[in-house]
């Protein structure tokens, strides 16, 4: 933590710690704890009178239907997000370290969409099954499927989803790939000389050692399918139709910015905090123990 | 590579051909509607080769923008964009390799109090606690500004930690050696950390720069004027204006700018890009 060698006590490192910790101090905690009070009072919609209320604000939060669907619908779309994006990557990360001439130029074709923002991935995404125009809805109407996801939710979800593993893809494959050539040479061999083919060594020896990275992208996507995607939301479906991909992070922002009930959105607030902590921890706990086999 | 299967070898390099290609096609496609006039993109089917009206479309996004629109080119937005991601990412490494410098190389009162304190905004994105921050933002005064769009973003501690780690890294003997020398401590944090750290400084400026330009949450709520709009907002405006009168290759050219800078980071700085990526989710 601290250096064997290092400087003695004088003004200095206060100084130096000051700017991040009045930028802390000003935009995170500050704003955090405002947000643990707001939680707990009842505002009128002109701002004019607050009431201390406990914890009515939760109570009516867990007693919201609206709220339960919203949080089934952000665990469904996080499961879907993570699968979808950590299965497809996993896959090209088997091959790209199977082949030995053009793996790096493989992996610059397949690295950039990390590059593109949120709402950038929305706006292709709904470009291309746009129910109209859209080139992919066409050709899925020439195959007899009419395509709508402004009217249909199952069609709504499937496109959100779809936009933001194709984002995270990218960022899923290069720790995969990295991963897999961290693994011993030694011990493929070993198991190629007792017979056993490729298939046999990725499911006994390869996926197993590969465990600890597929853990950490499982964590990492969930915090991203959690809160990053709001630019895709916004963009492609903005929580509708009808609610259907309607995720807490947005919610959020709906219910305090559109809806200004800010009581309640104070209350997501925190409830997402707790489970970003939660999240964290679970992180840090892993990152020391390290699953090893 | 453990034994040669000529037909495997072939079979994986196919399917990543695949691979490349749906992860491709949203591209294709863009960069196809970015290149065709207005009217064929409202003619079922759109196109699936590109046309040659590319630069007609270029010139039409960043200076004139949807017809439908006050005239509003993304030009200034692409400005905008640069200009906030460069205060992120300069700012960030500024701050965190000062403060990580005082907490590697100096002991003094409450120096495990800084640091974990710290420590806690690692755990919450800008995400969840918008409204308030939100609020103090108008309260500074600061709407509508290149410090309220990059400010409240720059405070988190990836950075610091990263530094932090570098910095423990370095042998002590660095430090005695410039102690004998006669160094103080600014001196050593400028003539042995910094330039000891130069390609973390990079890898991490890579990675920032391509948080920085991707914002879109918070310069929605805090920008009003158009003026100050960024170039990834100024998209969602175009999707919006598009449910009336849709010119998608305008719409397209646009996301095709917005992505372009960041693309560009990680295409030509790859090696630094892997390297920032790595360290500093670990």
């Amino acid at each position: 933590m601290l250096k064997n060698v290092h400087f003695g006590p004088s003004v200095l490192p206060f100084l130096l710690v000051l700017p991040q910790i009045a930028v802390t101090l000003v935009f995170f905690i500050w704003p955090a704890s405002q947000a643990l009070y707001q939680s707990v009072l009842l505002e009128d919609a002109f701002g004019l009178k607050t009431e201390f209320v406990w914890f009515r604000n939760f109570e009516e939060l867990f007693s919201d239907p609206h709220y339960w669907s919203s949080f089934e619908i952000t665990v469904v779309f996080s499961f879907l997000v993570a699968f979808l994006a950590m299965s497809f990557a996993l896959v090209l990360a088997l091959l790209a370290d199977r082949v030995i001439k053009g793996s790096g130029t493989y992996r610059t074709l397949l690295i950039w969409p990390y590059a593109v923002a949120p709402v950038t991935a929305g706006a292709l995404w709904v470009f291309m099954f746009n129910p109209t125009l859209g080139i992919v809805a066409y050709a899925l109407s020439a195959l007899g499927y009419e395509w709508n996801h402004q009217l249909n939710g199952g069609e709504a979800m499937a496109l959100v989803v779809m936009a933001s593993a194709w984002k995270q893809v990218a960022y899923n494959f290069l720790f995969f790939l990295a991963g897999l050539q961290s693994i011993p040479k030694s011990l493929i061999e070993a198991a190629a000389i007792d017979g056993a083919g490729p298939g046999r060594r990725t499911i006994d020896i390869i996926l197993p050692l590969l465990s600890p990275t597929t853990f950490f992208l499982l964590v990492i996507n969930i915090v991203f399918a959690f809160f990053e995607t709001f630019g895709v939301i916004h963009a492609v479906t903005a929580g509708g139709p009808a609610g259907a991909t309607n995720i807490l992070v947005y919610k959020v922002f709906n219910d305090g910015f559109v809806g200004l009930d800010l009581g309640g959105s104070a209350a997501q607030s925190v409830i997402l905090m707790i489970i970003v902590i939660g999240l964290t921890v679970v992180q840090f706990k892993y990152i020391e123990k390290k699953v090893s086999y | 590579m453990v034994e040669n299967r000529p037909l495997l070898t072939l079979f994986s390099h196919i399917m990543l051909i695949l691979g490349v290609a749906v992860i491709a096609l949203p591209i294709w496609i863009m960069f196809v509607a970015a290149s065709h006039p207005d009217i064929r993109m409202t003619q079922v089917p759109l196109p699936i080769l590109p046309g040659g009206y590319f630069f007609e479309n270029l010139d039409i996004a960043l200076n004139r923008g949807l017809s439908g629109q006050s005239g509003q080119g993304v030009a200034h937005m692409m400005v905008n964009s640069l200009i906030m991601a460069m205060m992120i990412a300069v700012g960030k490494i500024a701050i965190s390799l000062l403060s990580a410098f005082a907490i590697v190389y100096f002991r003094f009162p409450f120096r495990m109090f800084f640091f974990w304190m710290i420590f806690v905004t690692l755990m919450l994105p800008v995400e969840v606690r918008i409204l308030p921050t939100y609020e103090v933002v108008a309260n500074l005064g600061m709407l509508d500004t290149y410090w309220g769009l990059s400010i409240p973003l720059i405070a988190s501690a990836t950075a610091t930690f990263m530094f932090r780690q570098v910095f423990l890294t370095i042998p002590d003997e660095m430090l005695e050696a410039a102690r004998i020398d006669g160094a103080g401590p600014m001196r050593f944090f400028w003539d042995i950390l910094i330039p000891m750290s130069r390609t973390n400084i990079a890898a991490l400026f890579v990675i920032l720069f391509i948080y920085g330009w991707n914002q879109y949450l918070w310069p929605l709520l805090i920008t009003s004027e158009p003026q100050m709009y960024t170039v990834v907002m100024g998209i969602k405006q175009m999707l919006e204006a598009a449910e009336q009168a849709p010119e998608w290759n305008v719409i397209m050219m646009t996301a095709l700018l917005a992505m372009l800078p960041p693309i560009c980071v990680v295409i030509f700085m790859q090696s630094l890009f892997v390297k920032g990526l790595t360290e500093t989710e670990k």
